[in-house]
Formats: structure tokens, C-alpha cells, sequence
């Protein structure tokens, strides 16, 4: 137990900021591009994976006294400013904060771009205790694809993907558990530090607000949204010729009147189609 | 002219998985309407002859390959390294693969290994006066984009169960061995195996023509005052039996394990589906005790026919989210449907 305490990592979250997905989006042609309607008038919220990834890493560093989780946030600052109002209750994190668009319609490459650099430019990071966490796909842009990229502008060579589960070995080894087809999980042991890992659900309930954490943290928050550096992404190649909504609307035909047997029987005659 | 490398791995029987059929059939779609484009497999694994001879048949100019122990697993460095040396010999600009775990993992970072970008989740490839179009979905389901690109090269990794599968005979192949050196720092991580999600029984079902999906209200009170959660894990256990469908679950009723509350114990956070949870293709479902709200429901993109029973005639299968609605007791429902389902 002595020798798990010694070990202590320095936890880096990628997380942006997306709609809440209660509302409903509409797709709209801006000068820049693709955007969403009323886009900065959504509330938002923490990317779901993000958020996972986030409680995970907070709950790590709990376990190795010594550790520390920063959350690096690439996002509108005053939509970053609303949503760290109520994530910085959830887990004790320092903010790195990036002044950007968080829109789904951005070049997965350019944010990886962005979000390395403003990890490369933590002080005092130590590559040898690193472990970057983040979503491993966006409620936004859904790719997957940005947290690989980061890691390989950092050179780590060990990620994980679709991770729920992280054990530490008291050698500072540590077995991943990762989604793959079927419902299943592959194991991997990994050597140690510097390891990518882009979290699913994890096996962590959404912690409880904290006004303690939330007062701790909101003292980093706000200087961090202040010195926030502005990110303008340069021209990139991606073109959209179209973005639309599904065109398939469904006439629901609502069974009212039917008994437990008689929509049985319906059933089984559909499934058996 | 463009350079079509198909880039799979080979599954422990040395064939390729179903995916990467599918992948291998856009790839070839593709080069018929790029006109000139050669086309050159690339394929990774413990031996890849027998997934060459599989596919001898689709008219690659060149088949690569990049073998031995190391390779026969699914480990990011490995791949990595192994995915980067074909791309470089094959001279490619776009590289079609299989939108699978495995390569999931590792192709957006060989993309950034090589200078190039990557895009996953496509649904449609497809090419017009000598240009190419991809599809794929925004904001979890939500919204369809049609994209382009410049830049090369390009991976585009399709999704598992968008495209019809490449059946053309097989034959025998020529395989060009492709050298890898691996150093100690791409060995750190070892593949300890798979398992399943921590369940007695197999309830995910990929393949299944049926997707069922239980919903909170299983858990919550029933008539009489009381819940009943042994009775529901019985009667969903035994319709899975009898019908052979993949279950999935509502992310409420995965959370509320994580509460505290009772909750169908075979059920993990693997079986959700929706906007924090999976989006699987199957041929229709059905939703039980489920309100259908959206971040659910977008979800259920890739589900052609879809059936709901809930008590709430309002709920949100009723607006345009379900072929049918049955307003009724779930219970009493799937227990005349397991006593059907077991007498035929």
C-alpha cells in the first residue's frame, strides 16, 4: 500500500464544452462556415465523455496523494466561464483555458493542434507521470480522432481507447480496460507513464457538488479564463458541401385499445417478419 | 492520380472480419469512380496469406504485408507503426479502413504521424467528376454533413454495418512483406485478452436482427405499490433467450446503479445506448419501459423498424420516433410474449 501511495501522476483532462443534450439543434450556414442555430445562446455542458474522463482522473489522483489533474478546455471563454461554474463543484482540477470555437463543424487536426500546445505549455509537467485523459469521441464532432492526434504531438506511444477501467500496480504499471466489439472489453497492461487514455463511461457515478472543491477550484478558474489564449484556427482544407438534418419522420400509429395478448400476438408476428 | 490503399488486420482465424469487407467494398466502389485510381491492399496480423487469398479477387495492383507475433494483437504502438510503414510504401492518399475498435484507436494518430487527417464514422463514400464526397454524422446522430477534402493523406474509416460486404471468390495471392523494427518503447503495453463486461450472460448481440431496449420504468413501482426488479430481469432475460436479440438500456436505468438504487444486474454501461452510449445497426427494435427522450433516441439512427411499448401515450416514441406506440403494461406484454415466443 506503501509503494501504491508513493507513485503520483500529473493528470491532464482534454474537455470541451457542448450542448446540452436536452435541446434540440438546428443546423445553420454562418460566414465561417456550418454552425448551429442560437449557438451561443445553448446552455451548455462538459462533454458526457469529457466529464467521465474527469471524475476518473480525480478520482485517481485521490488514490496517489501528490498527483494533480489539470482540465484543458478549448471553448468560447464565456460559455467556459457558465459551464466551470458547475463542473468546478464536480472534482479539484486546475484550468487551462483556451479562447476558441468549440463547434462540432472544426478540424479535428487543428483542435489536437491546440490543445497540445496548451499542454506542452503547463509548467513543470513531467512526462514521465503523465497521463492524458479525455472523451474518446465528442457529443460534437463524434470523430474519435482528436485525443490520438494529441497524443502523438506529445510522443506518447501507449493510448487506450473506449477506456472504463484504469488499475494501478504498485510498480506504477497499470491494466486498461477498453470497449471493443460485442460487448466486450480488452485487457492491456501497460508499463507506466506517459499513456493517452480516451475514457467512455468509466464505472464512476457524476460526483455531488462540492462547495469546498468549487471554492478551491473558482480561485484558478477565473485567472485561467483571463489569461486564456485566443485560438483562430488557419485556413484548413475541409469543405462541407451539405450539413442537414434527418429527413426520415416517423408516422406513429399509438396502439390505445389492444390487450396484453393481442399486442403479444402483433409482436411476434413482426419480429418473426 | 489518387492511391487507394484498403487497410485491414487480420482476425485470429487469419480472415478478415466482416468490417473490413464492407470496407474493402467502398474502397472498390470508390476506385471505379475515380477512373485512374490504383487501388493497393495493405493487411497486418499474425500471418495475413489466407486474408490475401480472400480477397485475391478485388483487383489490387499490390498486396502488402506487415506480419509476426507482435502484430497479431490489438495494441496502438504496434499498429501504429505497422499502419505508417504500408501507407508509406503504398504511396497512399486516401486510406479506406474498417471503422472497428482497433482501428479506431490507432489511424487518427497515424494520420498525424504522416501529415495527413482522418475521418471515422462514414456512412457513404462516394466520388463525382473525379472528386470525393464522405458522409458521416454531427452532434451524435443529429445532423448529416457531405464533407471534402485536399489535404492527403486522408483516412476515412467506414462504419461496421453501412456498407454490403465484398463476397467475390478468393484465389491465391502474392503478399509483399513489408519490414517493421519495433524498439522497447513500442513493446510498454501487453494484450492480456478480452473478456465480456463483467455478465453471466451474453446480452449483446452485434449481429442480432433484434435490438430490445429496457428503459427506468422496469425498476420503478409497479400497480400494486411495489417494484418488482426480480420479475423484470426475468422476463427480459427469458425474451432474450427466446428471441435472440441484443439488449440496450436507457443511460437512466445504468445510472441508477451508480446510485445506490436496484437495478437489472446484468446490465452494464456497455448496453447504453443513446448520446453517451452506443448507436447500433439492427434491422428493428423495440423499446420497453423507455420515454424515448432524445439523447436516447439518437441512438437509434441506424434502427430501421422501431416499436415501443410505454404507459404514456405522451411520451416521446409518440412524436415521430417509433413506427408504433403500444400503450401498455411492459410486464404483462413481454410475459405473453416469452409464453409465444417459447411455445413456437
Amino acid at each position: 500500500m506503501a509503494a501504491l501511495m508513493s507513485i503520483s501522476f500529473q493528470i491532464v483532462v482534454c474537455g470541451s464544452i457542448v450542448p446540452d443534450p436536452l435541446q434540440t439543434l438546428e443546423p445553420v450556414t454562418t460566414p465561417a462556415g456550418p454552425g448551429l442555430k442560437n449557438e451561443m445562446m445553448l446552455p451548455a455542458v462538459l462533454d458526457p465523455w469529457a466529464s467521465h474522463s474527469l471524475y476518473e482522473a480525480a478520482n485517481l489522483a485521490k488514490q496517489h496523494p501528490g498527483s494533480k489533474v489539470w482540465l484543458v478546455s478549448l471553448g468560447p471563454k464565456a460559455k467556459l466561464q457558465q459551464v466551470m461554474m458547475t463542473v468546478a463543484q464536480k472534482a479539484a482540477f486546475e484550468l487551462v483555458a483556451v479562447d476558441g470555437s468549440a463547434s462540432g463543424f472544426s478540424d479535428s487536426a487543428q483542435t489536437a493542434a491546440a490543445l497540445a500546445e496548451a499542454i506542452q505549455g503547463i509548467p513543470g509537467l513531467d512526462k514521465s507521470r503523465l497521463l492524458v485523459f479525455g472523451g474518446w469521441e465528442s457529443a460534437s464532432r463524434g470523430a474519435g480522432v482528436t485525443m490520438q492526434m494529441v497524443g502523438e504531438r506529445l510522443g506518447i506511444q501507449d493510448q487506450f481507447q473506449g477506456v472504463d477501467q484504469i488499475k494501478v500496480e504498485a510498480d506504477g504499471s497499470f491494466e486498461v480496460m477498453e470497449r471493443v466489439e460485442g460487448g466486450q472489453h480488452q485487457l492491456s497492461r501497460c508499463a507506466g507513464a506517459p499513456a493517452l487514455l480516451g475514457w467512455a463511461t468509466g464505472n464512476l457515478p457524476e460526483p455531488k457538488n462540492n462547495p469546498q472543491i468549487g471554492m478551491m477550484n473558482m480561485r484558478t478558474v477565473a485567472p485561467a479564463l483571463q489569461k486564456a489564449k485566443p485560438f483562430k484556427p488557419a485556413s484548413n482544407d475541409l469543405t462541407f458541401n451539405s450539413i442537414s438534418l434527418p429527413k426520415q419522420v416517423r408516422e406513429t400509429k399509438i396502439v390505445k385499445d389492444k390487450s396484453a395478448d393481442e399486442i403479444a400476438r402483433e409482436l411476434l408476428e413482426w419480429i418473426q417478419q | 492520380m489518387e492511391k487507394i490503399l484498403f487497410l485491414a488486420y487480420t482476425q485470429e482465424d487469419g480472415l478478415l472480419p466482416s468490417a473490413a469487407l464492407e470496407a474493402l467494398s467502398a474502397a472498390l466502389s470508390l476506385k471505379s469512380v475515380l477512373g485512374s485510381a490504383e487501388l493497393v491492399v495493405g493487411l497486418v496480423g499474425g500471418a495475413v496469406q489466407s486474408a490475401a487469398d480472400q480477397i485475391a479477387g478485388c483487383g489490387a495492383s499490390r498486396v502488402l504485408g506487415v506480419t509476426g507475433p507482435e502484430f497479431a494483437v490489438s495494441r496502438y504502438s504496434t499498429d501504429a507503426v505497422a499502419a505508417a510503414a504500408i501507407c508509406k510504401v503504398a504511396g497512399a492518399t486516401l486510406v479506406i479502413a474498417p471503422g472497428t475498435s482497433r482501428w479506431q484507436r490507432v489511424l487518427p494518430g497515424v494520420a498525424q504521424r504522416l501529415g495527413g487527417v482522418a475521418d471515422t464514422h462514414l456512412t457513404q463514400v462516394e466520388g463525382a467528376d473525379g472528386s470525393l464526397k464522405v458522409t458521416r454524422w454531427y452532434y451524435r446522430q443529429r445532423m448529416e454533413g457531405v464533407i471534402q477534402r485536399q489535404q492527403r493523406p486522408w483516412f476515412l474509416l467506414v462504419d461496421p454495418g453501412s456498407q454490403p460486404a465484398y463476397a467475390k471468390p478468393g484465389a491465391t495471392a502474392v503478399v509483399e512483406p513489408v519490414a517493421v523494427e519495433l524498439s522497447p518503447a513500442q513493446m510498454r503495453t501487453d494484450f492480456k485478452g478480452c473478456r465480456g463486461a463483467g455478465q453471466d450472460v451474453q446480452t449483446i448481440r452485434p449481429e442480432a436482427k433484434l435490438l430490445f431496449v429496457a428503459g427506468a420504468g422496469w425498476t420503478k413501482k409497479q400497480a400494486d405499490g411495489q417494484p418488482h426488479v426480480k420479475d423484470a430481469e426475468g422476463l427480459i432475460l427469458n425474451f432474450l433467450k427466446a428471441s435472440r436479440a441484443s439488449l440496450g438500456s436507457s443511460k437512466s436505468l445504468v445510472d441508477l446503479g451508480g446510485e445506490g438504487e436496484a437495478v437489472l444486474s446484468f446490465l452494464t454501461h456497455l448496453n447504453q445506448i443513446g448520446q453517451t452510449g452506443s448507436t447500433p445497426r439492427h434491422a428493428k427494435g423495440l423499446s420497453t419501459c423507455c420515454h424515448g427522450e432524445e439523447p436516447h433516441a439518437v441512438g437509434w439512427r441506424f434502427i430501421n423498424e422501431r416499436r415501443a411499448i410505454n404507459l404514456d401515450a405522451n411520451c416521446g416514441w409518440a412524436r415521430g420516433k417509433a413506427d408504433v406506440l403500444y400503450v401498455a403494461d411492459a410486464f404483462a406484454v413481454v410475459s405473453k410474449l416469452n409464453a409465444l415466443l417459447t411455445a413456437g
